[in-house]
């Protein structure tokens, strides 16, 4: 054993090859892409509906054969063997090129959907084109490049979250959520709002055509919600509008608050949303990426906050673009308005700081920034806008600078893009406006908390490697704390992979979830105090 | 200025030292000569089966040891001079201490076996033996079989990681059953059959009696000592338990038994020297525990008593309700209270056992035959609340009553399977009771009023 040499520079070795069958079923996912490609350089297919069933049955049955055979004769457990040692998932080779494949596709999709053969007042070629059939037989309309991506998008969570089942089948939480997850993608997001648009100009709407609206996409993640051509269309479209607008506003201001009071923000970064739905599935072999550093947790609360700052301005400024003065037109003017606004930040902020403030120690100097600079910003609206503009700006302007640089880069290019470079969810972390508003709620006034099994942590690391969200739980499981953290999206993993049983989700009551004192059980119960008192 | 150095940067010195540091302003330095951070020993495993990269199993970022001014020195310390209070470093260099604490941790135990040096030849306690793994077992191809020697927790463990990459596992267990010198009948049982399942040659009741080399010194075979059987393989690993580590301590004077001999302040028989972890070992055993408790949470008690004493508030260890768990392969193990197996069995004690119909689940629960009080509860594969249980102890619970509310004590993730009305219809039909289980409340978990 002397001659051992320590500057040796040791890696491990991947656990197995894959097998026959494996390399069978990349082969089959292979070709329904090759399908997709070849329509993309415009070979054109005789029967559309044919080859297009054909590429997405090959797709989704190529990733659930591969995965049934990666699985099947394993014991329910964990199934992290060699995570660290495969170039797609430890920021190597193969993990670049994905990131860079992925990020290719979306700068595509957002800038550049000519070359996926959108054609405006014609028909489709292209991709798109393929995809025709099934855009007419759901919505009647030909396929846009938002319906190529959504049924994508659809068949990857629902591939994947096969898969995920699998990899997870010892866990329940893990399981039903997934299927809460595909679920959600599959109605709400993706087949509704094609059936919806049948109904545009019918007598069901009274001839009025509503907005694209996926119901479970909530402001501020739908930050255009409330934009005055939606507003109009959801108006125009009888008691259905106006129900769905409604039911946009109950979402804001009630389902969303009532939902995470009871059972944490998880409800919908975890159970419901798609973005998270994705991340969950063909994102769950990167959540391992994410930095657990402090330097980014600090970056994380400028980023996301900056964001909600921004969205709320944004849309206040939106609404109050196209808005009238005049009372008797209509009781909600832009002064009203803005007045409504001012008001009900200032309540909350009130709320907050009278109630919660031990709670937020050193975030509440950044919350009342955040509040202050609304406030100003509210105000100099009110003096420095006219018609149509909102400051020098044209309303519009910054309406299309947020939705350029948090809807398409932001969330997509390096949201998605870079799945194999940041960990699979630098969007929800980063900049998703919804998350973080939760997340505010989800600190400060939510029964959900994850419990922390008294002394019973061995340090091993394994709940902050998975957490996608870079919380380090291990530093709350080791001193008996529970973690009780904006930014956790409830997906349950931490829990899933500890070793010794420490975490817990759950739902309890408000008093003492949040414990900072150590509460390490076994020990001496007056050391604990002495332990506590400093 | 006070200078403090302790010796071992692992749970027990760091846990020390962080707390010397919330309560005092004085130097602290730290050697140790295995890795220049701490990091989580009990995550070794995790690294060789590519669950974690090294640096994930290190609890604390870098920076944290200069913020908060603990000094860290990488050197092995060879003597310690308690006559002139120093120490000698790599042989050379002097380190002076006011105050000196001991967390020298544990080494594997070698029981002088033939061949027990050969190359391929290692235990599982170091970075180093984790690195040294990598050369002796880096795949199925380089090492074709591997033998472990001992069945305890980390035997099971090199097992499982050996298995991550597919490289056959013999696994000679002295023992007829697994760990049963701990664990009651049924769960070792279970234990034996999810070692098979997992395609381990486990062989009970079978001990080594030499290992072999070839011409280059490296291992080639091993020899059984019941059937003479030679098995060939390239990697033996050996983890029949761990002694405190302790060699360099020989002639200083420090009163040294199995461990390093301390009483119930942690304090060794040299003043100003104090002993904590792996290594020490008290005068007299505490209740039910062992004189030397080698886990990972009593060496963390012990560095935030010894703190105390240090910065001046003389205080004793005093541990509270023993807790363990472990993971056997697939199967979570927690145990709180005590339940001693056949062998260890006190004579007032009587057990409760369940096992699930298909899952590998089961419980054990301890009781007292005379006094029917509440002793202690074994789990594989269902998690259990520490806090309830840690209450129930102290409040001297009687078993019918831990039974009843068995679903508050329950800690498996939401939407599991609950178990609490087959176990309770097994106790019921055991002993003859007609207990009805109680639903969880909150209110009683929380001692909310
Ligand atoms: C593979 C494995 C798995 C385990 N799993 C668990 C578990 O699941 N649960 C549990 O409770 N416990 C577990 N343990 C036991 C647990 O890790 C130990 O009890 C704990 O780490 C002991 O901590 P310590 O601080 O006393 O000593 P150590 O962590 O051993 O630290 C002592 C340090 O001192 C250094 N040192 C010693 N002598 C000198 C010297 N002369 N000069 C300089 N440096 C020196 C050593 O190199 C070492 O770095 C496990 C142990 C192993 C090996
Ligand atoms: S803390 Fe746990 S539940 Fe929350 S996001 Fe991280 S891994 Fe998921
Ligand atoms: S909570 Fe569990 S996974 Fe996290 S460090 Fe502790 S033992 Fe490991």
């Amino acid at each position: 054993m002397s001659t051992y040499d320590r500057s040796m520079a040791l890696t491990g070795q991947p656990p197995k090859e894959i097998n026959l069958n494996q390399k069978i079923a990349s082969i089959v996912g292979m070709l329904g892409l090759a399908i997709l490609l070849l329509a993309t350089f415009n070979v054109s297919f005789p029967n559309k509906a044919f080859w297009l069933t054909l590429s997405l049955v090959s797709i989704s049955g190529g990733t659930i054969w591969f995965s049934w055979e990666q699985y099947k004769g394993k014991y329910p457990g964990i199934k992290n063997d060699g995570v660290w040692f495969k170039s797609l998932t430890n920021l190597g080779f193969w993990g670049w090129i994905a990131g860079l494949a992925i990020t290719t596709f979306y700068v595509i999709l957002y800038f550049f959907p000519e070359y996926l053969g959108l054609v405006n007042g014609g028909d489709n070629k292209g991709v798109i084109g393929l995809f025709d059939p099934l855009s007419k037989a759901l919505s009647g309309n030909p396929a846009s490049q938002w319906f190529v991506y959504g049924a994508l998008y659809t068949v990857a969570i629902l591939a994947f979250g096969i898969k995920f089942m699998w990899k997870y089948r010892h866990n329940r939480y893990e399981r039903i959520r997934t299927m809460s997850v595909m679920f959600f993608q599959t109605s709400f997001a993706f087949l509704i709002p094609e059936f919806m648009a049948r109904l545009n100009g019918s007598s069901v709407l009274q001839g009025g055509s509503l907005p694209f609206l996926d119901l479970k996409n909530i402001w501020p993640l739908n930050y255009y919600n409330f934009e005055s051509y939606r507003i109009k269309g959801f108006l125009s479209s009888g008691d259905i509008g106006f129900a769905m607008l409604i039911f946009a506003i109950l979402s804001v201001f009630v389902i969303t608050p009532f939902l995470t009071y009871k059972f944490g923000k998880r409800w919908y970064c975890s159970w419901v949303c798609g973005c998270g739905g994705l991340a969950e599935t063909i994102g769950d072999p990167f959540r391992q990426l994410s930095d657990k550093s402090v330097k980014a947790w600090k970056i994380e609360r400028w980023v996301i906050h900056s964001v909600v700052v921004f969205v709320t301005l944004m849309t206040t400024a939106v609404i109050y673009s196209y808005l009238g003065n005049d009372t008797s037109k209509y009781w909600l003017t832009k002064t009203t308005f803005l007045l409504g606004v001012a008001a009900l930040l200032t309540l909350v902020f009130a709320w907050v700081m009278i109630f919660k403030r031990d709670q937020l120690q050193k975030d509440a100097k950044y919350g009342a920034i955040g509040y202050f600079v609304i406030i100003i910003s509210l105000i100099a609206i009110h003096f420095f806008s006219g018609e149509g503009h909102v400051f020098l700006f044209k309303s519009g302007a910054l309406r299309k600078n947020y939705s350029f640089l948090i809807g398409s880069i932001f969330s997509g290019v390096i949201g998605t893009g870079f799945y194999p470079i940041f960990g699979n969810r630098a969007w929800c972390r980063f900049g998703c406006p919804m998350a973080a508003m939760m997340g505010f709620q989800q600190r400060l006034f939510s029964k959900f908390r994850i419990t922390t099994n008294g002394g019973q942590c061995i340090s091993c690391g394994n709940c902050s490697t998975y957490c996608e969200m870079g919380i380090d739980v291990r530093a709350y499981a080791q001193k008996g704390e529970n973690i009780v953290r904006s930014s956790c999206v409830g997906c349950g993993i931490c829990s899933a992979v500890c070793p010794r049983g420490v975490l817990k989700l759950e739902n309890g009551p408000l008093q003492g979830r949040i414990d900072s004192n150590q509460v390490l059980l076994g020990n001496d119960v007056d050391l604990m105090e002495l332990v506590n008192s400093k | 200025m006070e200078n403090i150095v302790i010796i071992g940067n692992g749970i027990a010195g760091v846990s020390a030292a962080r707390h010397i540091r919330k309560l005092s302003d004085k130097r602290i330095i730290i050697v140790s000569a295995e890795t220049d951070y701490f990091f989580s020993r009990t995550a070794l495993m995790y690294v060789y089966m590519g669950h974690m990269k090294f640096e994930h199993t290190q609890p604390y970022e870098n920076w944290f040891w200069e913020k908060n001014r603990i000094e860290l020195v990488n050197a092995f310390v060879n003597k310690v001079d308690t006559e002139n209070k120093a120490l000698t470093l790599d042989g050379s260099r002097t380190l002076h201490y006011d105050k000196l604490i001991l967390a020298t941790g544990s080494k594997p135990n070698k029981f002088g076996w033939p061949g027990q040096d050969l190359h391929g030849v290692q235990g599982l306690y170091s970075k180093q033996d984790l690195d040294l793994l990598e050369v002796n077992a880096p795949n199925k191809e380089v090492c074709k079989r591997a033998v472990i020697v001992g069945g305890g927790l980390i035997g099971i463990e090199l097992a499982e990681m050996l298995r991550t990459r597919d490289i056959p596992v013999t696994f000679l267990v002295r023992e007829s059953s697994f760990w049963n010198g701990v664990l009651p009948e049924g769960e070792s049982q279970m234990i034996n059959e999810h070692i098979l399942e997992h395609h381990i040659d486990l062989r009970l009741a079978t001990n080594l009696k030499e290992i072999v080399s070839d011409e280059n010194g490296k291992v080639k075979s091993v020899i059984i000592a019941e059937t003479g059987e030679e098995l060939p393989c390239d990697m033996v690993g050996l983890t029949a338990g761990v002694t405190p580590n302790m060699d360099f301590l020989k002639d200083s004077g420090i009163e040294l038994g199995r461990g390093i001999k301390v009483n119930r302040h942690l304090e060794t028989n040299i003043p100003d020297v104090y002993a904590i972890g792996d290594c020490a070992e008290q005068h007299e055993a505490i209740g039910n525990r062992r004189p030397i408790e080698a886990v990972w949470y009593t060496g963390r008690m012990m560095g935030e008593t010894v703190a105390q004493t240090i910065c001046g508030n003389r205080i004793e260890y005093k541990p509270g309700h023993w807790f363990n768990s472990a993971k056997f392969l697939d199967i979570e193990y927690q145990t709180y209270g005590w339940v001693f197996s056949e062998r260890g069995m006190k004579d007032y004690e009587a057990h409760f056992h369940w096992r699930h119909s298909s899952e590998k689940l089961c419980i054990t629960v301890a009781y007292n035959k005379e006094t029917e009080q509440f002793l202690g509860i074994n789990t594989f594969g269902i998690r259990m609340r520490h806090e309830m249980f840690d209450r129930w102890l102290t409040q001297e619970k009687d078993v019918n009553y831990v039974m009843q509310h068995l679903a508050d004590a329950n800690f498996d993730p939401e939407f599991y399977k609950h178990h609490e009305s087959a176990i309770l219809s097994k106790y019921n039909s055991d002993r003859g009771t007609s207990i009805k289980p109680k639903k969880k409340s909150f209110k009683r978990i929380f001692q909310l009023t």
